[in-house]
């Protein structure tokens, strides 16, 4: 297909770019044996669970796994927007 | 002491049989002695590629079920007469070969051979516990295309885990695609698969041609995965050769397919 983006300078990542992401991403899931919707409820679990404690931006939240060294990690990047009071707090 | 060598994929029809054959002619033109053993039974192919299809008299279902010793199945090529098949079944299924007893023949082979190369079935299921078993390093055959990565990423992780080492060879790359940014090249795969890679095939219709006469195409001059399949036949006798990079095609090239030859 012809390819506007690229004729004009704009910044689309070529296909085998996109191929080269993709199967980054997949193959984290695939050789840790987590699928991206397992993710989603590990997601939804955390959310609950700090949210008890803080106010959390959860469009700005993000997690992953992540390669690093033949380890796998689970990294997440989640912005506080403020502390709840003290009081009520469950212990 | 023979080297046996598994050759898998993980997707299916990326190449597996095309490369048993070419190593195989390729390891017997320098004069090596080398057995090519067919486990894809039921969708047998290895005999058509090198030309041996009339000569089966017996396979490998016969010498697991023991009316005849492996010597017996092995068909001898005419032209180079230091390279053997031992072709199996196309009308017996996957189940007629248990792992424990290919591992039995392999090990019974391996004083007669310098190189035993298995030809792997697709998938992962019993054909290919079969296949592998017996081997001492494994040729992972993949092509460009993301879903080849995937599936060859996950046989990969299967021979990690019983400690097979791994070498990879892309196939059927496609270097104006490359060139274009349209195809996945050697090096990005490489990356992604963190395996060292011993050869970039081509996609070259010379394959097509010379299966069709039954003559792989490592013993063609004229032919551009016949070179790369050269280059791969010297890395595993251990050589040092370095990846030459793969040609796109010229103006008038493209031009010739563009109006269709
Ligand atoms: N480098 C190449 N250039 C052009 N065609 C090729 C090339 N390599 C393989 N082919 C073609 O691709 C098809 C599949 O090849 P082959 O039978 O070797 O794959 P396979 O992995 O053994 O398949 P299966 O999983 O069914 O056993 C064949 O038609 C073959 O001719
Ligand atoms: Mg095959």
């Amino acid at each position: 297909m012809f390819n506007f983006m690229r004729l004009f300078g704009g910044k689309s990542d070529s296909s085998s770019e996109q191929a080269h992401k993709r199967l980054k991403f997949v193959l984290i899931h695939d050789r840790a044996n987590v699928s991206p919707e397992i993710m989603e409820h590990i997601k939804n679990d955390i959310i609950k669970v700090i949210s008890n404690y803080m106010e959390i931006d959860q469009k700005g939240m993000d997690i992953s796994l992540e390669n690093d060294e033949d380890a796998v990690a689970l990294v997440a990047n989640i912005p506080v927007n403020r502390m709840r009071p003290v009081v009520g707090r469950k212990h | 002491m023979s080297e046996v060598i598994v050759i898998t994929s993980g997707k299916g029809g990326v190449g597996k049989t095309t490369t048993t054959a070419n190593l195989g002619v390729g390891l017997a033109i320098r004069g090596k002695k080398v057995v090519l053993i067919d486990t894809d039974t039921g969708l047998r192919n290895l005999d058509l590629l090198l030309g041996l299809e009339r000569r089966i008299v017996y396979t490998l279902v016969d010498v697991v079920q023991k009316r005849v010793n492996y010597g017996q199945a092995l068909v001898r090529h005419k032209k180079y007469t230091n390279l053997f098949l031992l072709p199996t079944s196309q009308v017996a299924d996957k189940t007629a070969i248990e792992p424990e007893q290919m591992l039995d023949i392999v090990e019974a082979m391996k004083n007669e051979f310098d190189y035993i190369l298995i030809d792997c079935p697709a998938g992962i299921e019993q054909g290919y516990e079969t296949a592998v078993i017996g081997a001492d390093w494994a040729i992972v055959v993949t092509m460009p295309e993301i879903s080849a990565v995937r599936d060859a990423d996950k046989i990969i992780g299967r021979l990690q885990a019983s400690n097979k080492k791994i070498k990879l060879v892309v196939n059927r790359i496609r270097p104006q695609m490359v060139k274009e940014g349209t195809m996945l090249d050697m090096t990005s795969i490489d990356d992604i698969l963190s395996v060292e890679c011993i050869g970039q095939v081509p996609d070259d219709e010379k394959v097509v041609d010379s299966a069709n006469r039954g003559v792989p195409v490592v013993e063609w001059k004229d032919s551009a995965a016949g070179d790369a399949y050269r280059d791969i036949v010297g890395r595993v006798c251990g050589e040092e050769i370095p990846f030459k990079p793969l040609e796109a095609e010229t103006f008038w090239q493209r031009l010739k397919h563009v109006f269709g030859h």
